[in-house]
């Protein structure tokens, strides 16, 4: 039973990564993006390819972070270049990447044991070497979290964080302080993308495999997780995005542990998560619209506005 | 100096809807005019300011600051040293940004949006200053966020944010429309104090007919693509409400209004 809160709890850490992103462009950007479907699994294939060839599992992390920034980047530029709307650019470049992943990793492809990871390989064997593999999984996890985390809510207080915070409030105000709106978003696009690619990184080293249909959902994830962060600390403005953002990555994970134990077969995992992100989606609207009935029922119309 | 040389606009050019708005269109406008510009909806006042900002693509002609054409600019880069505040008190600046936030990214205007602190503690003297000044107690209120404030309070804070750098040109697009009677003459005082204060070029697009006359060095009135009324100096203080008025109505009674 530990052990299961344990490793529900290491699957919340990491997929946080991802929710990061989808924080970026769903809640700053106001972007629906797509690309995380074929970002998370490009960061994934990248990965399984990298530690079979024998490469060092923390400069996999580097390589995760780069190849999702460049699949960020050529949605940005389809969207903003070549002018093509949102939810279209995310979907052409997730295609694309379908294929390119295929190319990299082939439709599966395993990480053996012997292969060290960053769970197991020497600097974090040397720190945290007395835990069972389980609960070095979770420190890890947590840590990487944790990192990125504070990297990000350092980066929204600085002038380049607060202009990307800007461009999805109201763009307009962007092109007044003379900068280009397109640019900004293609940053955040960037972020955005880097960050889920790590997420697929770190799934692949956890789970030491690779498959082409790992990214299936992950968007849907995401926004379920950011949308059910950001509405439990509504009422708290000091809690910050990103600190949603986990909240709400671990508490999707138990959800579904809870399902699984349950008695789900684990096919019906993403009929579940779609039918989860749409009670999620509905009871924010029931809340919504009712609250403002209500209201209207307290005040009745006076002709003020605001 | 702003001039408009020989501009021409075509809305849905080669369909059943197109539309000529401007053909050999010219306007200029000296350094420390304060131009106020009226006339009915079409007349093509707002079509005006968008082509100066480069908002809308022209068809012909240039648009020249100090004689230099900036029809290649992009829009935002000709906002470099443009101000511009909008009809909408919500445009002016984000919603969910607190107004020390606000302030701080207009006030680094034209400098390097890089990863140094966003908020310059430093600087949150001078916006207390500043915002003081408005008389609407938002000095107090840096830390609120700019979407709880009323149309009103987000106007005169969008205005000062437009103003907080040194600007060539300070465009207002119809900037009291939206907001009540006493508001609006709130926000209209405080520009034109702005305006003497910073000694700005600015260009006012307005339905107002007493701001037009009342407020500003000159006064435009636009009529289908054409202007049919340019006043400035002496000429401009002899001017009534009632002859703008007068004029306005002769206009609107041509096109069957």
């Amino acid at each position: 039973m530990l052990d299961l809160i344990v490793s529900t709890l290491t699957q919340g850490f990491i997929y946080a990564l991802l929710s990061y992103g989808v924080y970026i462009t769903y809640k700053i950007l106001d972007f629906p993006d797509l690309t995380v479907d074929g970002s998370f699994p490009l960061g994934a294939a990248v990965t399984a390819l990298l530690l079979v060839n024998g490469v060092n599992p923390y400069l996999t992390l580097l390589v995760a972070l780069a190849v999702g920034a460049l699949a960020g980047l050529v949605t940005g530029l389809i969207h903003v270049k070549l002018g093509v709307r949102d939810l279209l650019a995310g979907i052409i470049t997730m295609t694309a990447l379908f294929s390119i992943n295929l190319q990299i990793a082939g439709s599966n492809l395993s990480v053996e044991r012997a292969i060290d990871t960053i769970f197991n390989a020497p600097p974090t064997m040397a720190l945290f070497g007395g835990c069972s593999l389980i609960v070095r999984k979770l420190i890890v996890s947590m840590i990487l979290a944790l990192i990125f985390k504070v990297l990000l809510d350092l980066y929204f207080k600085t002038k380049n964080g607060l202009l990307l915070r800007a461009v999805g409030d109201n763009s307009t105000l962007v092109t007044s302080l003379a900068k280009d709106r397109g640019f900004v978003k293609i940053l955040g696009l960037v972020i955005s993308n880097a960050l889920v690619a790590l997420a697929g990184c770190v799934v692949c080293q956890e789970q030491r495999a690779f498959s082409s249909t790992m990214g299936t959902g992950q968007v849907v994830f995401g926004l379920a997780t950011v949308i059910i962060g950001t509405t439990i600390f509504k009422k708290f403005d000091f809690v910050k995005g990103t600190t949603a953002a986990i909240v709400g990555s671990i508490l999707y994970k138990i959800c579904i542990q809870c399902a699984i134990n349950l008695g789900l077969p684990a096919n019906l995992l993403k009929l579940i998560t779609a039918v989860l992100f749409l009670v999620i989606l509905v009871l924010g609207n029931v809340k919504k619209g009712s609250l403002k009935k209500f209201g209207e029922r307290l005040a009745p119309k006076t002709g003020k506005g605001r | 100096m702003l001039e408009l040389r020989n501009i021409s606009k075509v809305y849905n050019p080669g369909t059943v809807t197109e539309m000529c708005l401007f053909d050999g269109f010219n306007f200029k406008v000296a350094d420390g005019e304060f131009v106020s510009i009226v006339g009915s909806n079409g007349s093509g006042k707002t079509s005006m300011l968008n082509i100066i900002c480069g908002s809308i693509p022209i068809d012909g002609g240039d648009v020249l600051i100090d004689g230099v054409s900036v029809n290649h600019l992009a829009e935002f880069r000709r906002y470099r040293t443009f101000g511009r505040v909008y009809q909408n008190p919500a445009a002016g600046a984000c919603p969910n940004l607190t107004i020390l936030e606000n302030m701080s990214l207009a006030d680094n205007k034209g400098k390097r949006f890089g990863l140094s602190s966003g908020v310059n503690k430093k600087r949150a003297g001078y916006y207390r200053e500043q915002l003081a000044a408005l008389g609407l107690g938002l000095e107090d209120k840096m830390s609120v966020k700019m979407g709880s404030l009323s149309g009103g309070q987000r106007q005169a804070v969008a205005l000062l944010m437009a103003t907080l750098t040194p600007l060539d040109f300070l465009i207002l697009d119809e900037h009291t429309a939206a907001l009540d009677p006493h508001t609006a003459e709130i926000i209209m005082q405080l520009t034109d104090r702005i305006v003497r204060e910073k000694n700005l070029t600015a260009i006012m697009v307005t339905h107002n007919l007493r701001y037009a006359v009342e407020y500003g060095s000159r006064i435009v009135m636009m009529d289908r693509g054409h202007i049919v009324l340019d006043k400035a100096g002496e000429e401009k203080r002899n001017t009534s409400t009632d002859d703008v008025l007068h004029l306005f109505n002769q206009i609107s009674i041509e096109c069957g209004n």
